[in-house]
Parts: C-alpha cells; sequence; structure tokens
C-alpha cells in the first residue's frame, strides 16, 4: 500500500523549473564551498591574509558564505515564486522547454 | 533568579503541550501537526531544532577555546541548509507522509526500505541525542546546583511529557519560541559584550576583580628545576608528554604545580590552577576544594595591538574582530594536562598558553590543516559530513510534513537560513567573548556562553540559562518524536504491518516515545563527560552516510531500486558506526592510545559517504531488471 502526502500537494507544474534551478544554484554554492575548504586543507596560511577592514581571509570567506547561503536562498525563492505565478495565471511560462511538465506529485 | 526562570518556562512548556494535546488525537496531527503550521512559525521551529545544545553549548565553547576552528562548524552546520533547500525540501515535501521512511519508500511499498530507514532514522536519533543529554547535565549542574545525573532526568521527564501529550504540535511551538528566543537573548549578548570592549585585564564589569597570574624565575640544573625566590621549595616536578614540564611548589604551606617556560635560554615558572584527587577529596589550587575555593574563571587577552594595559571601550564588531585578528594581539589560552604525582594522586593541571591573534583566527589550532595528509583528509572529511548532514538528519527532515505544501516546505527553509546563518555569525562574537573576558570554566569549555552572560549579571544568566536548557529540551523533543516514528509508524504500523486504528497509532507512538525518552535518561548518565560538539559531529556523518545517498539517487537517477536504496542505508550505517568505532578519538575514550587505531581518520565521512552512493548505484545496476521493485 502506497502512502499519501500527509497533506495533498496536488500538481506543482513548476516542479521541473523548481528542480534544475536549485541544483544549478547547489552548485554555484558547492563551488565556493569547496574552494573554502580546499584553501583550508591546501594553502591554509593563505587564511591569513589580511583582505579587509583588518580581518583576514578566513573570516571574511566564513562569513560571506554563511550570507551568500541566504542571498542565494532569496533568489531562489524569487525565481520559484515567479514561475509559480506564471503557471497560476495560466500563462505560457518564459523560458523553460518543459513548461508542460507535470511535478512528479 | 536563575531557578526562577528556568522553572517558569518548564511550566510555561508543559502547559503549551496539555492546551495543543488535542492536536494529537490523529496520527497527522501527533506526527505532522497536522501538515497546518506557517511556513514563518516552522522555519523558526527549524532553527530551535537545528540550534542544539551542540551549536549554543559547543560551538561557543570551541571558539572560546580554539578560535577559528570552532567556527568552522557554524560554517559547516549552515552550509548544509543550501542542500536541503535547493535538493531536498520541496521533492521530499511532495513524497513523504510523516517519517523520512514514508519519503524513501513512497515510489516503492518495500518492506527492505522500511526496516533500513527506519534502523537509520533511529540510529541517527540516538547518536544525536546522547550529546543533548549530556549537554542537559552539564547545564543544570551550575544553574540549579543538582548533580548532573539529576539535570538528564529532569530533561528526560520533561520532555517526554511534551512528546506524548501533544507530539509534533507541542514540539513546534517550544521550538519556535525557543529558537526565537535564543536569538534575540544571544543578539543582546552580543551587543553586551561589544559594548563592554576589549581589556587586558577584564573584570567582568568590575563584579570579579582580575587574577594576574604569577611568574617567577628558575634556574635548571641537569636534573633539577631551581627557584632562587626565598620561601619557595620544590617538591617534585612531572614532564607530560605533549604539554610542558611541571614542578609542585611549597610557599607558605600551600602546595602549587607551575609551568616551566623556556625563551631564549631564561626559564620561567608560571603559576597554573590544579585539581588534586585526594583521599580526603579534592584540592583545588593547594586547598580543599570548597564554595569559595573553586577554579578561577581564565580566558583574556595579554596583549591589546602590541598594548600589555589597553581597554578600548565599546568597539564595533569589525574593530572587534580585527583586534583579535591582529598579530600584536596575544590571548592568554588555556590547556590541560593530566598525570599521577608521586604519591599516587590524580592530578589535573590547567595552565595558559600564549597565542598571537592571527594564530586563533584563522584555522589549525584544534584541525592540524597543516599536519599530515590524514590530518587535511581529517578536516575534509569532516566538512563534507556537515555539508552533507543536514539534508539527511530525521528530526529536520519530518519538519517538512508540518506545513502544508511544498512552497510552504521552501520558504520555511529560507527563514530557517536567515536565523540560524545570522545565529552562526553570533556565535563568532560569543565565543571571542568569552575566550577574552575571564569568564571560562578551565575544566568545561561547554559553558562558555551561559558564563559569559553570568558576567553581566544574574537577569541575563538566568534568561541564557533557561534558553540554553530550553534549547536542549526542544531539541530533544524533537529527535524522540523522529525516533517513536520510526518505531511505531514505519516498523509496527509500516514494516511489521501490525492492524492498528488512528487512536492506537498515536498510543503507539506514545509508548514508544516514553521508552525511548527513558533510553535517552540512561544513555545521557553513562555518557556523562563526552564531548557534544564531536559527538554531534559524528552524528552528521552517520545521517549523511546512510540517508542522504538514498535521498539524492531517489529524487535525480531513474534507475534507483528499492534494493539499491535499502543496501546503500545498512552499508552507510555499518561503515559510518564501524569506522568511528575504530578511529583514533574512540580509542582515547576507551583508555587506549590512538596511535594503535587502526582506522588513522576521526570522521568517517569521506570514506562512509561515497560508499553508500556506490552501494546504491551497483546493486541498482544489478537488480533493474527485476519486473516488481516493490517486491524487494
Amino acid at each position: 500500500m502506497l502512502h499519501e502526502p500527509s497533506t495533498p500537494a496536488g500538481k506543482d507544474p513548476a516542479a521541473p523549473y523548481k528542480m534544475r534551478l536549485g541544483l544549478r544554484m547547489f552548485a554555484i554554492y558547492a563551488f565556493f564551498y569547496a574552494g573554502f575548504v580546499a584553501i583550508n586543507v591546501l594553502s591554509p596560511l593563505t587564511m591569513a591574509t589580511i583582505v579587509f577592514a583588518g580581518l583576514n581571509l578566513a573570516t571574511v570567506y566564513g562569513v560571506a558564505l554563511i550570507i551568500g547561503a541566504l542571498f542565494e536562498a532569496l533568489i531562489y525563492d524569487v525565481l520559484c515564486r515567479r514561475k509559480e505565478a506564471e503557471f497560476a495565471r495560466g500563462e505560457k511560462p518564459q523560458g523553460d522547454p518543459e513548461q508542460s511538465a507535470e511535478g512528479k506529485a | 533568579m536563575a531557578i526562577i526562570v528556568f522553572l517558569a518556562f518548564v511550566i510555561f512548556v508543559i502547559g503549551l503541550s496539555l492546551y495543543l494535546g488535542n492536536r494529537a488525537k490523529t496520527v497527522s496531527g501527533y506526527y505532522a501537526a497536522g501538515g497546518k503550521i506557517h511556513w514563518g512559525v516552522n522555519g523558526i521551529a527549524f532553527a530551535g531544532d537545528y540550534l542544539s545544545a551542540a551549536s549554543f553549548l559547543g560551538i561557543c565553547g570551541l571558539i572560546a577555546t580554539v578560535g577559528y576552528d570552532g567556527f568552522l562548524y557554524s560554517i559547516g552546520y549552515l552550509a548544509g541548509w543550501v542542500v536541503a533547500l535547493f535538493v531536498v525540501a520541496e521533492p521530499l515535501k511532495r513524497l513523504g507522509k510523516y517519517t523520512f521512511t514514508d519519503a524513501v519508500d513512497a515510489n516503492y511499498d518495500s518492506r527492505g526500505i522500511k526496516l533500513a530507514a527506519a534502523i537509520s532514522t533511529l540510529v541517527v536519533s540516538i547518536c544525536y541525542l546522547i550529546p543533548q543529554m549530556v549537554g542537559a547535565g552539564v547545564l543544570v549542574e551550575p544553574l540549579l546546583g543538582i548533580p548532573q545525573a539529576w539535570g538528564v532526568v529532569m530533561v528526560g521527564a520533561v520532555v517526554i511529557t511534551i512528546v506524548a501529550t501533544a507530539g509534533m504540535a507541542s514540539t513546534t511551538y517550544v521550538q519556535f519560541l525557543k529558537g526565537g528566543l535564543l536569538i534575540i537573548f544571544s543578539t543582546v549578548l552580543v551587543g553586551a559584550v561589544l559594548l563592554r570592549g576589549l581589556s587586558t585585564q577584564p573584570d567582568q564589569g568590575g563584579m570579579a576583580p582580575f587574577y594576574e597570574y604569577a611568574r617567577l624565575p628558575a634556574t635548571i640544573t641537569e636534573t633539577q628545576i631551581e627557584v632562587p625566590e626565598p620561601g619557595y621549595t620544590v617538591l617534585e616536578q612531572q614532564a607530560v608528554k605533549g604539554a610542558a614540564v611541571f614542578v609542585l611548589l611549597r610557599h607558605e604551606g600551600l602546595d602549587t604545580w607551575w609551568a616551566v617556560a623556556e625563551k631564549e635560554g631564561v626559564i620561567t615558572l608560571n603559576e597554573t590552577q590544579s585539581v588534586v584527587v585526594k583521599a580526603d577529596g579534592q584540592w583545588i589550587n593547594g586547598a580543599p576544594a570548597s564554595d569559595t575555593n573553586q577554579l578561577r574563571q581564565v580566558g583574556n587577552l595579554e596583549k591589546i595591538n602590541g598594548e600589555t594595559e589597553a581597554n578600548t571601550g565599546s568597539i564595533s564588531p569589525l574593530a572587534f574582530l580585527a583586534v583579535l585578528t591582529s598579530k600584536d594581539s596575544t590571548v592568554q589560552s588555556w590547556k590541560t594536562a593530566n598525570f599521577v604525582d608521586s604519591a599516587g594522586q590524580k592530578t589535573t593541571v590547567y595552565y595558559s598558553v600564549l597565542v598571537p591573534g592571527d594564530r586563533i583566527m584563522r584555522p589549525g589550532l584544534k584541525f592540524k590543516v597543516e599536519g599530515t595528509g590524514l590530518q587535511r583528509l581529517d578536516f575534509l572529511s569532516l566538512m563534507l559530513a556537515l555539508f552533507l548532514g543536514t539534508a539527511a538528519l530525521p528530526h529536520i527532515l519530518i519538519r517538512y510534513y508540518t506545513v502544508p505544501d511544498p512552497a510552504s516546505a521552501r520558504k520555511s527553509t529560507i527563514v530557517a537560513i536567515a536565523a540560524i546563518g545570522f545565529f552562526y555569525i553570533l556565535t563568532l562574537f560569543m565565543g571571542l567573548g568569552a575566550m577574552t573576558n575571564a569568564v571560562l570554566n578551565p575544566a568545561d569549555s561547554n559553558m562558555a556562553a551561559p558564563l559569559l552572560a553570568r558576567s553581566f549579571g544574574q537577569l541575563i544568566f538566568a534568561i541564557i540559562s533557561a534558553i540554553a536548557f530550553a534549547t536542549v529540551l526542544g531539541t530533544v523533543s524533537g529527535l524522540i518524536v523522529a525516533a517513536s516514528g520510526a518505531v511505531a509508524h514505519d516498523l509496527f504500523d509500516r514494516y511489521l504491518q501490525i492492524q492498528m486504528d488512528d487512536r492506537q497509532k498515536v498510543r503507539a507512538g506514545k509508548i514508544s516515545a516514553f521508552v525511548i525518552g527513558g533510553l535517552a535518561i540512561l544513555l545521557g548518565i553513562l555518557f556523562q563527560g563526552l564531548n557534544v560538539t564531536f559527538l554531534v559531529g559524528l552524528a552528521f556523518a552517520v545521517a549523511a552516510s546512510a540517508n542522504l545517498p538514498a535521498i539524492v539517487m531517489l529524487l535525480f537517477w531513474k534507475q534507483t531500486t528499492a534494493r539499491g536504496i535499502a543496501a546503500s542505508i545498512i552499508v552507510g550505517i555499518v561503515a559510518s558506526l564501524t569506522l568511528i568505532a575504530f578511529s583514533p578519538e574512540l580509542y582515547t575514550l576507551y583508555g587506549k592510545n590512538p596511535l594503535d587505531a587502526p582506522i588513522p581518520l576521526n570522521n568517517p565521512g569521506i570514506i562512509s559517504i561515497p560508499l553508500s552512493f556506490i552501494t546504491l548505484i551497483v546493486v541498482s545496476l544489478l537488480t533493474r531488471q527485476k519486473p516488481t521493485p516493490a517486491t524487494a
């Protein structure tokens, strides 16, 4: 017997777009996170370089990763909402070759 | 004051649970709060779930003792939410019902997946529960003046009440309150730290006079250290491998330990603090321990931008960090050495070392990123587990089922990222504030943030301690809901297919919560003294190894089969736990030489996560021709 979601989610025609967008944004963040870890492992003394207002690269990069996550999340939300609104209004979505695809739900 | 604030909070939380109890009469109400929680509330509740004892107590304590290396946990924990938002949030909400098992099993109806995922949920939840309960004991001891074990029992009893009365609904609102209060009062605390500024002689705002540790000149012969200063007699000396040489001096009838330091051929003895276990009890700094003779609080700046007597006054956040980053600033940090003295008495010495600011504010004091290839690999492994672990924690995943739709799941994750990210930036200031304000207990770094609060007065200490306690309550509640779901819903209802009506299912969940709560109390007492943050890091590694490959491949690889998922979960659990069990850190816990550990890594993720992915791919490819994937 297959279970249904706790609340019926309904069809989400924007799901494929959101999934692709999410993967792209994840790849961008993962690139910067990997860069941070790589500098720590391969050239740890570089992290001591003063880069801004007396702060070193370790602090600036670390805080940037935290703030950057929120910044990217907000952009993701705006783009997702825009696409959801397009479908809600029944418009033909722009720039989405898989616009007719439905979400898995 | 602390007791009143604490009791008021506990009474309020239990009252709220009883009030919300009527929402827990159905399975959906008990496990998913009916799926009706607002995304904003759920986002802050996410923060409440996530900002556990490890975050508030452990990370602040780590930053206070090893500087930037503690902040690496903040960065890794927050980065994990990116995986949760971009990869997991909406698809998981569409797939799942109440538990992680429901989600991974949604397209298969496989008994193998049900069993493997339920076991994984239980294992990860218990790995995560242990440090929370240990943290509860650590907190309650100074707050209420009762033994740690009673603190663990108290937390367990309150949490069982919360979970058993109203399940996910009360857990959510407790988390919302706690998450919100934690962020607000941490901001207040950081504001107070910046208003006070930095000083080379911190006196807790005039409440505790700064203690200047003495230094004595000494000479050294081939075998003997001698002190020319009249009135001092050398009684014995101990060389501790990896630490320093310590000398026991008698002066005016008091026996105290001193650390030997050598600079450019000049020998100096530096005063330390010590705890000696004698037949008649503990002796602290040469005298019997008592209410008035305890270890002194420590941690200060020896130099601020090259000056030995300086006070910055109120300081901006950037200037605060810049002062501590300067190579001309020096922090007096504290280390621990253990040995048995010549009388056979167990002795612990706390001794200071001077660390330049540019060393404090870059990686390397804890994680040996400048060390061997293996040490760097260990660091890489930790950062990988932190990045991938968040999106695989069962008590985080079940929160996606408490909101009405996938868009709400997304929005609540963004609120969580904002709240958690802001808090993690605050941890840097709280940790460094504790490091430099002479508030640290040299024997236990976990209390850094509450003790920093105490230096600003009893009221903020009471509030911060009550919130810290609530932090433990909230996280343990979420973990017990997740674990009871694994037992009652995944195992009893879905794997064993025991016929139960809705009311019986809720009752089974509540009974499971009681049993798991009892187990948590027992484990919390058994594991007293373990490092809270280290244990949470391991829970992340187990979660990332066992659950994440299944979630990711299920969503993005169409050839994934039920057997592939079940196999990857089991391999992930077994591999990560085995690697942990034979790691150097665990060998130290067993009382063995860590160099004898067969696995040279402390963090298993770099091996166990790829192994789990490979297992899923190989088994799926081998079993993809099966006509019905639902028969695994």
